[in-house]
């Protein structure tokens, strides 16, 4: 099947070089069936390229070593969930998975557009496909997933440990579907500019992917910080890392895109602003899809660097950039603003400064990402950038993003009066204040971190400014209507599903970055090396290492500990944190040493997750008490094996079998010995506090978006010959 | 051989999803026109839900205390004479 599936490759490739070329012909002519055959071909691609990437799951299902990334990636002991995973584990798989969901979101586009925007519409076809084009040659040139070995190894090298968790089945598909989703406002916007047609109508069209794209991106990047808290052992769920980054920044231009938009829509400002923002944008995911793949920058999730991908992905980024800057140029005078701004104390000018600061926050970001390659360019020395650098810069101005994220639901559109000012900010304001005096009052400490205080004052005036829009919203609703209060605020969502969605976004946004302020400037953080019967001590909590836990299998040793955690004597709670090895498949680490000495580790963490706070640990237990033992046996088995090896043909393998049995015996009789001779163990142990608050700003943050994607009711298109249109539009908006 | 028929069938399949339109009845000459008339019928529909977006915008900010009597009526007042001319435009469009 693997013929099969390189000749979808190539199929996919010649459908899309033809449906460019049908596409643009159809445009130049203005003959529809050409175009409608180039849209044709996108749906075409989706199939082939679906059947392409099933045809590659069942090999990693079937663990069909002949297939040369399902040897490097998967084993048959791999769990069945991972197998299905291991795909885009690998550059070639997720360069095909890029490709799948890239025709798959293009196609459902291209379809629901296939009535409207029709100048557009072929423009957009054909970048859409250039992108299908791109991506398709580089798995047909230059990371083929279909490429075989007729000489299959007899076991997989079997999945990075670290990728073997829930999160990592949805992460990736996740993020390379808000990238993917990021082309297609890119692409119907440089159409837009390509045809001139660049009033309201592409944006309604755009507006709904790009969301989609800012929430799977979005739930993409939560994914990913989860990941990181839960899986790689060092407490953190964001580290700066160029990946990590790669995928936030084209989150935040999206989110300035999503708000400067309504601006356009409600008063045609902010044109070539608003076109600016949504193809920078488009770039953006294109280069965190090449960070990703490069590994020109040092990241623990980038892919090994392939010089040749490389290239093609600086010319792919150079050739959007330059079109678009020229484009831009271009359609200057179309994209002059149709008004003015009115006053600076407006809904718009809030919206305004804060893409200025969502811009900001983007490009601060991007030169510290960039940094390390720039220094190395000019110095010649990579200066590595940490977390440290960051901070001073996106502090700031993620407090402004809360501030500005609660301004803008209770300030009006155009202007505002000193009385309606009043009117609107006297609730969050005191709630800011009330939240600011019990701080002060009752925790001790709090004022020396002035960044987090402000932070939880700007969350709580942002909290209480949309659960006073809400509450206003539900008593209009019901003083018109009568309904009991649960039915009003249904209806009130329902039929104002962008204004209350973007309004729950924002409280999301407000509680998110309070668990953020909250969990790394009060958190508490130490290492400790106990034996069992031992404690330690971290902000008030004492952790006793209560007993070792071992377990052995052929496919992963496991060395554990169990803690009690008490607070004042009291019992708080049980942890048990563990750390896996996993047998490496290099015969030079020795028949014992292999499984001892691998490098491919995992930590399973101990975790306590509360409310107001976390506890945190991680085992660290050192296999150094057993390296001599290691060393003695892998010297007498490497002999054993030889002597197997030189008996007579008849007996070699019942011999062969009986000294990998006594290995197994030994492997099993050392790992206990963790048990019951246990030797001193390191703990990484955290307290946090507020971090499961990040986790529930990010699911409302998510359900705030679904709120706002979810389609309006679309409105009743009658036709009225009368000239009565008051009366219609009056009937219409009701 | 089993390989080259489903590589077969799969070209037979993109090429009969890409001839589709071709084997319809081709209404030629006509399009360009047509299409430059739908085109602004549909960018009007377009301007007009945002009209009527920023019409119950307006509404629900009054109603919730972000605009005041005087300032809602003439922005009221104003938004539903723009969105009128959107409407009769719209009707203009589809006549033609």
């Amino acid at each position: 099947m693997a013929t099969v599936g390189r000749a979808l490759l190539i199929l996919g490739l010649v459908a899309a070089l033809y449906g460019i070329a049908a596409s643009l012909y159809g445009a130049r002519t203005g003959r529809r069936v050409w175009v409608d055959s180039g849209r044709r071909s996108m749906y075409a691609i989706a199939g082939l390229m679906t059947t392409a990437f099933l045809i590659l799951e069942v090999a990693f299902l079937r663990s069909d070593f002949s297939y040369n990334i399902v040897a490097s990636a998967s084993s048959t002991t791999t769990p069945t969930f991972y197998k299905a995973a291991a795909v885009w584990s690998t550059q070639q798989g997720s360069l095909l998975l890029w490709v799948f969901l890239l025709s798959l979101w293009s196609s459902l586009a291209l379809f629901l557009t296939r009535r409207r925007v029709r100048e557009i519409v072929p423009y957009a076809t054909a970048i859409l496909l250039g992108f299908c084009t791109f991506f398709i040659s580089l798995t047909i040139l230059f990371a083929n997933p279909f490429s075989t070995t007729s000489n299959p190894p007899r076991e997989g090298a079997g999945l990075d440990p670290l990728l073997r968790h829930t999160t990592m089945m949805i992460h990736p598909p996740m993020v390379y579907t808000g990238y993917t989703m990021l082309t297609i406002p890119f692409a119907f916007a440089l159409g837009a500019l390509i045809t001139g047609r660049l009033n309201a109508e592409w944006i309604q069209v755009t507006r709904r992917f790009a969301l989609a794209a800012w929430l799977c991106l979005g739930i993409g990047v939560l994914l990913g910080a989860r990941w990181s808290y839960t899986e790689l052992g060092w407490g953190g769920y964001w580290a700066w890392d160029p990946v990590e980054n790669a995928a936030l920044m084209p989150w935040l231009l999206a989110t300035a895109f999503l708000h400067s938009i309504m601006i356009q829509e409600k008063r045609g400002m902010l044109k070539v602003w608003n076109v600016s923002l949504i193809l920078a944008t488009g770039t953006m995911a294109i280069v965190g899809t090449f960070l990703v793949r490069s590994g020109i920058l040092s990241s623990i999730h980038a892919f090994v660097s392939d010089p040749t991908l490389n290239i093609s992905f600086v010319v792919l980024i150079a050739a959007m950039v330059i079109s678009s800057v020229s484009l831009v140029t271009r359609r200057r005078v179309e994209l002059r603003s149709e008004s003015q701004l009115d006053s600076l104390l407006s809904r718009e000018a809030v919206f305004m400064l804060q893409n200025l600061v969502l811009v900001a926050l983007t490009a601060v970001i991007f030169w510290l990402t960039f940094f390390p390659l720039i220094s190395e360019a000019i110095t010649g020395t990579e200066q590595s950038i940490g977390p440290p650098t960051f901070r001073p810069f996106v502090v700031p101005l993620a407090l402004i993003i809360v501030l500005l994220s609660g301004i803008g639901p209770i300030i009006a559109w155009r202007r505002v009066t000193v009385a309606n000012l009043r009117r609107n900010f006297t609730f969050p304001v005191s709630a800011a204040l009330v939240t600011l005096i019990l701080l002060l009052t009752l925790v001790s400490g709090v004022g020396a971190h002035i960044f987090a205080l402000l932070m939880f004052c700007f969350g709580a005036f942002a909290l209480a400014a949309v659960a006073q829009e809400f509450f206003r919203g539900v008593r209009a609703r019901r003083a018109m209507t009568h309904e009991a209060a649960p039915v009003a605020l249904l209806s009130l969502v329902r039929r104002n599903r962008r204004r209350y969605g973007g309004y729950t976004v924002h409280a999301g946004i407000a509680v998110l970055l309070i668990g953020v302020a909250g969990s790394s400037s009060f958190q508490h953080q130490r290492y400790a090396t106990m034996k069992p019967g031992q404690s330690a001590r971290i902000d008030g909590y004492d952790i006793r290492y209560v007993k070792p836990t071992a377990t052995a299998s052929p496919q992963k040793i496991s060395f554990g500990a169990i803690l009690d955690v008490t607070k004042g004597g009291h019992h708080v709670t049980t942890l048990h944190t563990t750390y896996g090895l996993y047998p490496s498949e290099d015969p030079s680490l020795g028949v014992i040493g292999r499984f001892f000495n691998s490098g491919s580790d995992e930590s399973r963490i101990g975790l306590d997750a509360g409310l107001t706070h976390d506890i945190w640990t991680v085992v660290d237990p050192s296999t150094t008490p057993l390296q001599g033992f290691i060393t003695k046996g892998d010297r007498l088995f490497a002999s054993a094996l030889a002597a197997a090896e030189r008996a007579p043909v008849a007996q070699r393998q019942a011999q062969l079998n009986l000294v990998f049995a006594y290995r197994d015996q030994l492997i099993n009789e050392l790992t206990q010995r963790f048990v019951t001779h246990p030797w001193a163990a390191t703990f990484l142990l955290i307290v946090s506090p507020l971090v499961t608050w990040l986790w529930l700003g990010g699911i409302i943050v998510a359900f705030g978006g679904l709120i706002a994607l979810w389609p309006i009711p679309v409105l009743a298109r009658r036709r009225v010959r009368s000239a009565a249109y008051a009366a219609r539009l009056a009937r219409e908006l009701a | 051989m089993l390989a080259f028929l489903l590589v077969m069938v799969a070209a037979a399949a993109v090429v009969l999803i890409v001839s589709a339109p071709f084997r319809r009845v081709e209404v030629d000459g006509g399009d360009a026109k047509g299409e430059e008339s739908t085109s602004e019928v549909a960018e009007l529909e377009a301007a007009k839900e945002a009209k009527y977006r920023e019409i119950r915008d307006a509404e629900l900010d009054h109603r919730t205390g972000k605009l005041s009597d005087e300032d809602f009526q003439s922005l009221d007042n104003a938004l539903r004479a723009e969105a009128i001319s959107i409407l009769q435009a719209l009707d203009r469009a589809r006549e033609s």
